[in-house]
């Protein structure tokens, strides 16, 4: 018997118990509807995030103070203070030093009370250079950003993110106005382009700071054992090619002037792929998990496929005995059933990834969250589909095929 | 033509033996039959008699435990089950008591599936189940399907499916135990002119009425012959 035939004949059983087809269908097509969603989501909250990520500038590196040893310790400089100082920051600058790193914009920053004329409002007040702004990738829409004459007269100026203008000017011009922190006035010059919440924590709003003169934060604002230390030092390359000769530049300059091996690294380089990792490595355990769940299901409607396959062996036992008596071999039988349970698991898949589709479209407008369907994935869940169709129809297609003709044939 | 002497159904010493538990049933107990080509067989007996093993057994569709059979020349009593498949595809014609259409099937779809297994293409297909349907008098009836067919003619496309291969033998169980009597007469009457075009056909029954349009009566008892008469030439 060809394929086609078999196929024929398969469509017609399908067809011809419409009602149970649709319920054994329906196990398959939840189980890969909710696959295709919660990889569509996984991967929607992925390409969020990174999106956010690769926005905080491009061919970054973050050197952080501190760095994570063999024995689980984090390894930090005395007391709280951060072993990054301006120092470090001034010699990863040097173009002889480190010929790939192109920008360097060490910060400091501390969260503080900013005063205007009848408002005040809490937010960090981050010190820098004017390398911040290349470097962030970040522009002034009003006004201009810090300059370097700023940082060599400790200037008391700053440049505000636009929900700090906004909080502490309403609708007024910032530019030109006065804010005093801790007791220093200081002139907007400037204020920032909107961007929107940070990728790696929601809380940290990037439009909400303070910018001002790295040297005026240590030694006018902040003031204490920390004045020449740093918190973060953010390096850009010249290029992408360049990023880890520029890795590699950063870290043996900064081990030699902390006079330590690498093994004892009192600080942390990380590039935006490491960040990415790190940010997503929590959507990804979830999303796994999700996926996990809606395997199961799959595996459940894979199960019904298989006990609805052996009803239709029981009631079908003359046919198979007829089918037998005509000249059906043990082969053709089998095929016969596992044609049938594969058309089932094809239609299942199908119209899951249709149904998924739908989900895609109409899901994100309830929850707020990106889903992004890929074609592959699809493609892949309505080939799984039918194999799941076939691989729980073998058991209820040999048990039809063993059948001897005339057991079949007797039964009422 | 030497070949057309060749008997159709050679059987010897033929014993089958059920076991059910402890218990064992010898059904036929040593059976040596020998039907030539346009031979019409009629196997009769009570219940109980084995004719319904030993229709079985000339089927092919179960194994016997001991004894030959040679069917249409050829040893079927050493066959694999697809051997066995494939010698019923292409030697024999069935016809059963329940007629066992299938009914998701039209009448010409039910006609041509020996052929869908003996790998017959599709549009010669078509061709011969139509051919096999005109012959048993439903050219008209192609596209029914059978629960819009009578019960006389759900019997005639079985019997066109039965045809539709043109095998060696035309093996009917009980044909007419689901007819009325009009359609009884007009099966039978069918079988006639089948047996005139030089058809093989043996059938069972236990109604001796049915069994004397056969012109050749095979009476079991307990799993052995008790009589072996041809009634036509006793007739002439």
């Amino acid at each position: 018997m060809s394929w086609l035939e078999t196929l024929r004949t398969g469509l017609d059983a399908v067809l011809s118990h419409r009602l149970r087809s649709g319920l054994t269908m329906l196990g398959i097509l939840i189980g890969i509807a909710a696959v295709i969603l919660t990889v569509g989501f996984g991967e929607g909250a992925q390409a969020k995030v990174s999106a956010e990520i690769n926005a905080l500038g491009s061919n970054l590196l973050v050197v952080s103070p501190g760095s994570a040893t063999a024995s689980t310790g984090i390894r930090g400089g005395f007391g709280s203070a951060s072993t990054l100082t301006q120092a470090d920051a001034t010699a990863l600058a040097s173009k002889t030093v480190a010929p790939d790193i192109a920008a360097v914009a060490p910060t400091t920053q501390q969260s503080q009370t900013l005063t205007a004329i009848g408002a005040n409002w809490t937010t960090t007040v981050v010190g820098t250079t004017p390398d911040w702004l290349p470097v962030r990738a970040r522009a002034v829409t009003e006004g201009r950003f810090l300059t370097a004459a700023d940082e060599n007269t400790d200037a008391a100026v700053t440049v505000l993110g636009v929900t700090t203008a906004q909080e502490l000017f309403g609708s007024r011009d910032p530019v030109g106005q006065t804010v005093t922190v801790n007791g220093l006035p200081l002139t907007v010059v400037g204020v920032l382009n909107a961007v929107g919440t940070s990728a790696s924590s929601a809380t940290t709003n990037l439009d909400d700071q303070a910018v001002v003169p790295i040297t005026t934060a240590a030694n006018r604002i902040f003031g204490g054992s920390s004045r020449t230390s740093v918190q973060s030092i953010y390096l850009e390359a010249t290029s992408s090619a360049t990023l880890s000769a520029a890795y590699q530049e950063a870290d043996s300059e900064l081990l030699r002037l902390h006079q330590v091996s690498a093994a004892d690294a009192d600080f942390t380089i990380a590039s935006q792929q490491s960040l990415l990792t790190t940010a997503t490595s929590v959507d990804k355990t979830l999303t796994e998990l999700l996926a996990s769940i809606a395997a199961i299901s799959l595996l459940v409607g894979g199960i019904g496929v298989m006990n609805i396959m052996l009803v239709s062996v029981t009631e079908r036992i003359r046919e198979i005995g007829l089918r037998k008596a005509l000249g059906a071999t043990h082969r053709a039988i089998r095929r016969q059933f596992l044609v049938e349970a594969s058309v089932l698991g094809l239609a299942g898949g199908v119209l899951g990834a249709g149904l998924g589709l739908v989900g895609a479209v109409v899901l994100p407008h309830l929850i707020s969250n990106p889903i992004t369907i890929s074609p592959a994935a699809t493609a892949g869940a309505i080939v799984v589909a039918m194999g799941i169709g076939i691989g729980f129809g073998v058991y209820p297609a040999t048990r039809a095929a063993r059948l001897a003709p005339i057991d079949a044939l007797r039964s009422e | 033509m030497a070949e057309a002497k060749l008997p159709v159904i050679d059987i010897r010493e033929v014993t089958k033996t059920y076991r059910t538990g402890t218990l064992t049933v010898e059904a036929v107990r040593g059976v040596t039959l020998s039907i030539l080509p346009g031979e019409y067989v009629a196997i009769m007996g009570p219940s109980g008699s084995g004719k319904s093993t030993l229709m079985h057994i000339l089927g092919c569709l179960d194994p016997l435990t001991s004894g030959s059979y040679w069917l249409a020349g050829q040893d079927v009593s050493r066959m694999s089950d697809d051997e066995l498949a494939d010698v019923r595809n292409r030697r024999i014609g069935f016809v059963f008591q329940q007629f066992n259409l299938l009914p998701s099937l039209s009448a010409w779809r039910n006609v041509e599936l020996p052929l869908c297994y003996a790998d017959v293409r599709r549009d010669e297909r078509r061709s011969r189940a139509v051919d096999a349907l005109r012959r048993v008098g439903l050219a008209d009836r192609i596209m029914h399907r059978p629960g819009e067919l009578s019960g006389g003619q759900q019997q005639r496309v079985a019997i066109a499916r039965a045809l539709v291969t043109d095998p060696a033998l035309l093996l009917a169980d009980e044909p007419t135990g689901n007819l009325d009597s009009a359609a009884t007469a007009e099966l039978l009457a069918l079988f006639d002119e089948l047996h005139r075009s030089g058809r093989t056909i043996v059938l069972i029954t236990h109604e001796a009425d049915i069994a004397l349009h056969a012109d050749r009566i095979v009476r079991l008892r307990d799993g052995r012959i008790e009589l072996d008469r041809n009634h036509a030439k006793a007739l002439s």
